[in-house]
């Protein structure tokens, strides 16, 4: 059972060329933000890695963080064998967000990312099948969780709004 | 009622109008189609069951709309549910009518406002007979408003519009 601390050591030993930064002074638990472009690497070694093992992909979850202009996505990683748990998050930029796909090591990942893909717009790069999964797959208007969203006034016909 | 009333008294022989005994008829078995959408479901479905028993109105279910009478709109309808939802409609053979259940599917229900997903109500898709109040409404108020359609199915006529 590792700590979030620990776990930073053992990938800033790994990945020495990465950038790692842990946050840690807010009132929920710390998480590690790192790059988006690298996030299946840094994510396959904590998968792989017997001492950390993380098995379990519990949450994939997009945030739109409009004041600083960014996408960001957060990851919530338990091992069931070790007992331990980690949040990651990676920051993309908002004109372009791009992150890479986990779905090659956390099958659940898939979907996750779908909806992230849906909600917010962010493109998962070498995702196997990255169309929308809950709103209409013809819906142009846009990613309806992004705070700068707006409805349009119809779809196929139907008025929208109220 | 009063409809056959004179069976019983004339042994064999029933006196109504082929109006009536059509509307009689069509009222008595009204066939839903097998389609539930969210939580009014589940209570649509407690008023299938022998507690409430939809059967005594006639109401079966059935799993195709080319084999239904009505179909009762029993949940949210999202927008992309309401493109699947006028194809079921368009599907079902005249006389077919609708029951709206429930406040999401009349007007949106808790969505009405920021429910970029939802349709404001079915009426703007396909033409609501009853609107049933409630979130979700109880099977009592799900009976009445089956009991409202049949008071509207009798009073419908083969020659004028009905009122």
């Amino acid at each position: 059972m590792k700590n979030t601390e620990e776990i930073l050591q053992a990938l800033k030993e790994n990945f020495p060329d990465f950038s790692f930064e842990l946050k840690s002074d807010l009132p929920v638990e710390g998480f590690i933000i790192c790059n988006p472009l690298v996030i299946d690497k840094i994510s396959h070694f904590l998968h792989d890695n017997p001492e950390l093992n993380f098995d379990s992909l519990i949450n994939l979850s997009g945030v739109d963080e409009i004041k600083a202009n960014q996408l960001s996505v957060y990851y919530h990683l338990e091992s069931t064998e070790l007992k331990h748990k980690l949040v990651l998050k990676v920051v993309t930029d908002r004109n372009s967000p791009e992150v890479a796909s986990v779905t090659d090591i956390w099958k659940g990942a898939n979907w996750h990312e779908r909806e992230a893909y849906d909600m917010f717009g962010i493109k998962f790069l070498n995702h196997p099948d990255l169309r929308r999964i809950l709103m209409p797959y013809d819906w142009e208007a846009g990613h309806p969780l992004r705070k700068d969203y707006e409805n349009p006034e119809f779809y196929q016909g139907m008025k929208v709004p109220f | 009622m009063g409809l056959l009333d004179k069976e019983f008294t004339d042994g064999n022989i029933v006196i109504a109008k082929a109006e009536d005994l059509m509307n009689w008829a069509r009222l008595s078995s009204l066939w839903q189609v097998s389609f539930g959408l969210a939580c009014c479901a589940i209570e649509m479905m407690a008023t299938s069951a022998s507690h409430y028993d939809f059967d005594r109105f006639g109401v079966i279910p059935r799993p195709s709309p080319r084999h239904a009478d009505i179909i009762i709109i029993s949940g949210t309808v999202t927008l992309k549910m309401a493109t699947r939802i006028k194809r079921l409609y368009e599907q079902m053979p005249e006389p077919k009518y609708i029951i709206s259940m429930g406040s999401c599917s009349n007007s949106g229900g808790p969505y009405w406002e920021h429910g970029y997903h939802v349709l404001k109500g079915i009426d703007r898709v396909i033409p609501v007979d009853v609107y049933v109040p409630g979130c979700p409404p109880r099977p009592e108020a799900l009976l009445e408003g089956l009991i409202k359609l049949q008071e509207k199915i009798r009073k419908t006529s083969l020659v004028k519009k009905s009122t």
